[in-house]
């Protein structure tokens, strides 16, 4: 995209013709719940749009919020989007390495202080001095400090960079932390998924675009009209829930008939996320529709959550062990006190003192 | 503490201390109870002790005339409690999962129905409590607490299923943790009437039949 090119000029450059441009602003608008007439606002805000500096920075990461947004279909018009706005820095994308990458990054940072958008994926560890990750000899924390001073505002991208995701897991050996565990003068936005659905960034991002602010959050940093709804609520497979319907194996005739995964573990009812409306690889499905059970990816912790194949209603504790422990331990401590309390018994009765006639005349006298 | 964080230390750790408190708690009070014995009768019985013991258990939850309010009310909320704890499929699930033992499970809107009949009929016992002048004097702090740790596990449930007044991520948390408050309560409170009801209604009914009392 030439910097003097507005999106709606690079997208149709791609071959997005405007039916289709339009198609996805009113997409974006209908999965940030606004009404269906702020498509246009959307689509003029996006469509004149120059060039916003994004600085994308990877932390302690995977790689797969990435690959999900650039590579879960071609192309498409989130991932070109994303291309068009957001190559001043991305160390996986971009084609500059070693002193040049970080050039692009301090020049793109001076030029357009205080108004780009710094997106970030990965969790930041603190561990060591920040020693545990490195880019160009600077830690991760440094570069974080150092380019979230002047930024608009902050995406957390994934799960890693909203909540610690894995690297952050028991027993979190680097000293994992989150974006917003750290910086705190900002305006952020958790984008949490593992990895996110493409449209909940692009929808991020085009909200900015079209309002210059952020879209309402939920007590964890979340988009509410992406993050509102928990996937269970939106699952097509509730009705079997409601009704008590219950797969109890991956391959029992429930799981055939798409009976609910409750049993088998699935995260659905605690997780809020848009799977179950946004789906996944264009539209075709999401986990639970391929006969899997949420994991729970979006939510703070879910790595130490207990098993993924375990209902939520049950315990990840052992509890027969310890109720066997507790059947010993409660028989031996109440037979010991049942003697205790015999002894004790006759120990009074051995002490009686036998009062006789004349030991009450002794007494009255 | 994010309330994934809650919820995983309430159905983990914290369940698993509250189970081991409720069992060796129950434990102690029943053996306590049963060791230490009673002084031997040296009369001579005038009826048979067993049979007279084993009605008593029975006939005391019998309503006598005057009292059939509180025995309904009494009567729904038990059998509703039992039925929404032992039927309700996640409630088994955790049977299963925790002690490998499972059964059939009601259909769910038939346990949302159970719960609301279950609460109402609680809520009528307390007003009933309330409103009496000879229960409300009698009725104690003990009373009162009892209540409560029985009626927050209904309430959470209802509330955590129906995705209402909180996230139902805590409403769960908050709704296992209220169990594990019951669990701990129960040995140490009139709640263990539970079992000791038994023992309690034995002992006047043997004692009656021992004295040739008909009962």
């Amino acid at each position: 995209m030439k910097p003097h090119d507005t999106l709606a000029e690079h997208l149709q450059s791609q071959g997005i013709s405007r039916r289709g441009f339009l198609k996805f602003c009113a997409a974006t608008a209908s999965m940030l719940a606004l009404s269906p007439n702020m498509a246009g606002a959307i689509a003029d805000a996006l469509g004149k749009a120059r060039r916003p500096s994004v600085i994308w920075l990877s932390f302690q990461e995977c790689t797969g919020c990435t690959e999900s947004l650039t590579r879960s279909h071609n192309p498409s018009v989130e991932s070109l989007i994303l291309s068009a706005i957001s190559l001043d820095y991305h160390h996986t994308l971009q084609a500059a390495s070693g002193t040049a990458a970080e050039q692009a990054r301090e020049q793109a940072m001076h030029d357009n202080q205080g108004e780009y958008l710094l997106v970030v994926d990965g969790s930041i560890p603190t561990g060591a001095a920040g020693g545990y990750s490195t880019i160009a000899g600077i830690s991760n924390l440094q570069m974080l400090e150092e380019t979230a001073k002047h930024a608009a505002a902050i995406i957390s991208v994934g799960t890693c960079a909203a909540f610690g995701g894995i690297p952050y897991a028991n027993p979190n050996p680097t000293g994992a932390r989150s974006v917003m565990d750290l910086i705190h003068d900002k305006p952020i936005v958790n984008v949490p998924g593992c990895p996110p659905i493409p449209i909940v960034i692009t929808g991020v991002i085009s909200h900015y675009l079209t309002f210059g602010s952020l879209p309402e959050l939920d007590s964890l940093k979340r988009p509410l009209s992406f993050f509102g709804d928990t996937i269970h609520d939106r699952c097509y497979r509730r009705p079997f829930y409601d009704q008590g319907k219950f797969a109890k194996t991956f391959d029992d005739e429930g799981a055939r008939n798409g009976w609910c995964l409750y049993e088998l573990g699935c995260k659905g009812p605690t997780t809020h996320n848009a799977c179950a409306t946004a789906k996944w690889n264009n539209g075709v499905s999401f986990p639970i529709e391929s006969g899997h059970g949420c994991i729970g990816c979006s939510e703070p912790d879910f790595w130490d959550a207990g098993s993924f194949y375990q209902a939520i209603s049950s315990s990840p504790a052992d509890l027969s062990s310890a109720a066997t422990g507790a059947v010993i331990a409660g028989a031996a401590g109440g037979a010991a006190l049942g003697l205790y309390n015999k002894y004790k018994r006759s120990n009074a009765k051995d002490k009686h003192y036998t009062v006789t006639t004349d030991d009450m005349e002794e007494g009255s006298s | 503490m994010s309330a994934l964080e809650l919820l995983t230390w309430a159905r983990g750790p914290a369940l698993q201390a509250a189970l081991v408190i409720f069992i060796v708690g129950m434990l102690i009070r029943i053996l306590e109870l049963l060791l230490i014995g009673r002084k031997k009768d040296l009369s001579a019985a005038r009826g048979g002790q067993v049979g007279a013991g084993l009605r008593t258990i029975i006939t005391r939850s019998i309503p006598v005339s005057g009292t059939w309010k509180q025995h309904l009310s009494g009567y729904v909320w038990h059998i509703g409690f039992i039925v929404v704890l032992l039927f309700y499929a996640p409630h088994i699930q955790l049977f299963k999962e925790g002690f490998g033992i499972a059964w059939p499970a009601l259909p769910t809107s038939l346990i949302d129905v159970i719960t609301i009949v279950t609460m109402a009929a609680l809520v009528f016992s307390l007003f009933m409590r309330f409103t009496d002048p000879v229960r409300r004097m009698l009725s104690t702090a003990g009373d009162y607490f009892a209540w409560v740790v029985t009626f927050l596990p209904l309430l959470t449930g209802y509330l955590a299923f129906h995705n209402v007044a909180a996230d139902y991520t805590l409403m769960l948390a908050l709704h296992i943790m209220s169990v594990n408050l019951l669990l701990v309560v129960f040995p140490f409170t009139k709640l263990a009437h539970a079992v000791t009801f038994l023992f309690s209604r034995w002992y006047n009914g043997a004692n009656a039949g021992r004295k040739g009392v008909r009962v």
